[in-house]
């Protein structure tokens, strides 16, 4: 009954406390990285040619190069240039910035693949363009662009565990620490592991019911 | 009722090229107030691209286009009021697939017009009752027939209050037997006194409802004239062998 | 900036050894995800439901855990108690492969569905037995289809070679931190760090496209 005793003595409150760094870094990465998303994956497609580049650009470093790097370069490197992050707060920084050109993918994807004549009706009733897209053109592509979203999502959450790597005691960072205390490094990233399961179960199943919520009736 | 009617649309001079394919060769016209003007010819000879150009949704490369006088091309800044002055019916329906009918015909009028929403509801639910269709207003447009979602977007158009109206085509994508409501709006429209212009090949509701009918070829005018006039005693023979051919397919319907 | 393209010129070929082992990362694990995400598909489709819920536990798991953990879980803890003395390298192919072949499964059971099924009854039909025609029928379709999604796989897997820092594979990220900590340059050199991935990534990925156009069956796909 040790292993019992080891859970709930020893494991069971950093690693609560880790949960909940966790659960943090996701609640403000998520909704940052899906609004920028937008915005860069809007400014991509709709945007005069130097807010295009620029977008496309930006992109391409930020889902070219690993987030570790990324993260790398926010923690460690900018501090060489006179700004100084908290980890929790580089760890953000690093996941919405990430996080964004990936949906900003999905987003302009989305986008592209709704019919032109959704925009030419909106400028026929008058309506600016910019108008058109916050009202006709973005409320349909957003719909589409639900499942490859979600899944990025998805991702941030398993990602978050590289908060640790920046010093940002998460989840995985408190475990780590105490299984190099007590070499029980099996039982305790199972427990870990079973944990982000838990996890990802439980947004997974939200965003399906969000998904089902949000459908326009009588498509898909 | 030959009064001097006032001039509601003017098109002077429009030349429109896309690369090196010429599509509008200087295509010029006017309509009065309250007059129905249908353009018929073969694919190609530029009848969408000239609709398209009078409300700017394409920009011509020549030519001007005067809406109650007062010029609408080269006035980038002012061409959305414009627009709400013209209401455009299109061949692929282009409904708002995400809003109902009644928000579908709504809109406009809270996000352009800028109504307050109470009243905006009240016009959009009249205006889907002019064309038939109150009972669907909360319907969406994927829960709609091809009949039903034309007359939706007729009801968008006019919710909007148009000086005129351009129809491009609005039954070619129809199945056959949803085509008579969609014409039966139309002619409601043009007997109400609506100004408009109707690029079509419906012969039949061209005959019973057009002052007067242009034909397009090749990106010009080859001939107009009254109904009686194109149908019986046309100018060119390629007008005659055109509106033969297009009636026999279409068949000499509303006699 | 003089220093700067200085520091950077000087450990270039530092870096670059780390891209070899960052190649023989992603390649090891790509194969393994290969050679194990082709049965799989083909048991999730096509064997029972006992196989095929097996095969789903195993993508459940190892896609619902992040690298990091499943690096710690498996180096530190499974291969330890199992009395396996891997190497640090050796164990992060291991783990990068089992996780991509959950990934990689998945790629391929989405396009051997996408097949007609038509073309399993044509070669059953020929008197073709069901492994038969998998593999002469259904897989090189799929495979051909399948590219795109692999393609993303390896980008995927190149940049996710970078976490095996954290159980000390001397890849490029590794090294560069080394650089970096010793020069006291960190932001030239971690920002070159960056841009050799990304020229490997997009380099990578245009390969892919090339092979994918090389293989290509003329008119597959496209309605008449």
């Amino acid at each position: 009954m040790e292993t019992i005793t080891f859970i709930r003595e020893i494991l069971l409150a950093p690693l609560l406390e880790g949960t909940i760094v966790t659960l943090k870094l996701i609640a403000v990465s998520i909704p940052l990285g899906l609004f920028f998303g937008i915005l860069i994956g809007t400014g991509r497609v709709y945007g005069n040619k130097f807010i295009s580049s620029f977008c496309t650009i930006y992109t391409l470093f930020f889902r070219g190069s690993p987030l570790l790097v990324q993260l790398f370069i926010l923690y460690y490197g900018l501090p060489s240039i006179g700004i100084f992050f908290s980890p929790f707060v580089a760890a953000v920084i690093g996941f919405s910035l990430c996080s964004c050109a990936y949906h900003s993918e999905y987003i302009r994807g989305a986008l592209q693949s709704i019919k032109s004549g959704q925009m030419m009706a909106a400028e026929a009733l008058g309506m600016t363009r910019f108008k058109a897209i916050l009202y006709i053109i973005l409320p349909q592509a957003l719909r589409r662009a639900i499942p490859g979203c979600s899944n990025e999502i998805i991702y941030l959450i398993k990602y978050s565990s590289l908060a640790f790597i920046v010093t940002c005691v998460e989840l995985t960072g408190a475990g780590k620490i105490i299984a190099s205390r007590y070499f029980e490094y099996t039982l305790i990233f199972a427990v870990v592991g079973a944990i982000y399961l838990l996890i990802v179960s439980i947004v997974t199943k939200v965003l399906n019911i969000l998904e089902k919520k949000l459908e326009i009736p009588g498509i898909g | 009722m030959k009064e001097n009617k006032k001039i509601i649309l003017r098109v002077e001079n429009i030349h429109k090229s896309y690369g090196k394919e010429k599509i509008l060769k200087g295509v010029s016209f006017e309509i009065k107030k309250g007059e129905t003007k249908v353009i018929i010819g073969p694919s190609g000879s530029g009848k969408s691209t000239l609709l398209r150009c009078i409300n700017q949704l394409t920009i011509p490369d020549q030519g001007k286009i005067f809406l109650e006088n007062e010029e609408v091309t080269h006035h980038k800044k002012e061409i959305n009021q414009f627009r709400q002055k013209m209401g455009m019916v299109f061949q692929g329906f282009n409904l708002f697939d995400h809003l109902n009918a009644l928000k579908n015909v709504e809109i406009g009028l809270v996000k352009v017009k800028k109504m307050d929403k109470k009243a905006a509801k009240e016009k959009a639910i009249e205006e889907l009752k002019q064309v038939g269709l109150k009972k669907q207003a909360n319907l969406y447009p994927a829960q709609l027939s091809g009949g039903q979602k034309q007359r939706v977007s007729i009801a968008r158009a006019l919710a909007m209050d148009p000086k005129v109206m351009l129809f491009d085509e609005p039954t070619s994508a129809l199945d056959p037997e949803l085509i008579g409501e969609v014409l039966e709006v139309i002619k409601k429209l043009a007997l109400a006194g609506m100004t408009m212009v109707v690029v079509t090949h419906e012969m039949g509701f061209a005959r019973s409802v057009a002052n007067e009918i242009i034909f397009m070829e090749d990106g010009m005018i080859k001939d107009q004239g009254t109904p009686y006039k194109m149908f019986n005693n046309p100018e060119h023979e390629r007008t005659r062998k055109f509106l033969y051919k297009i009636t026999e397919l279409y068949g000499k319907s509303e006699e | 900036m003089n220093e700067n393209l200085a520091v950077i010129y000087q450990s270039f070929p530092y870096l670059i050894r780390g891209v070899i082992i960052t190649i023989g990362l992603v390649t090891g694990a790509l194969g393994l995800g290969f050679a194990m995400g082709i049965p799989m598909a083909v048991g999730q489709v096509y064997g029972n439901k006992y196989i095929s819920g097996i095969i789903s536990f195993y993508v459940w798991f190892f896609r619902g855990l992040p690298v990091l953990v499943l690096l710690f879980l498996f180096y530190f803890g499974l291969f330890s108690l199992l009395g396996f003395n891997l190497s640090a390298f050796t164990a992060a192919i291991l783990v990068l492969g089992l996780r991509s072949a959950a990934y990689q499964s998945q790629i391929f059971r989405g396009s051997i569905q996408s097949l007609n099924e038509g073309q399993m009854l044509a070669a059953r039909s020929i008197g073709m037995t069901k492994v038969e025609a998998i593999w002469h029928v259904i897989l090189p379709q799929a495979l051909r289809i399948s590219i795109p999604g692999w393609s993303n796989e390896y980008a995927i897997l190149l940049k996710d070679s970078a976490v095996t820092y954290a159980v000390g594979v001397m890849e490029i990220l590794t090294r560069a931190n080394f650089v970096a900590t010793r020069t006291y340059r960190p932001m030239p050199i971690f920002l070159t760090c960056a841009v050799i991935f990304i020229v490997l990534t997009y380099g990578g990925v245009k390969l892919l496209d090339l092979l994918e156009n090389k293989v290509k069956i003329p008119g597959y796909g496209e309605e008449r």
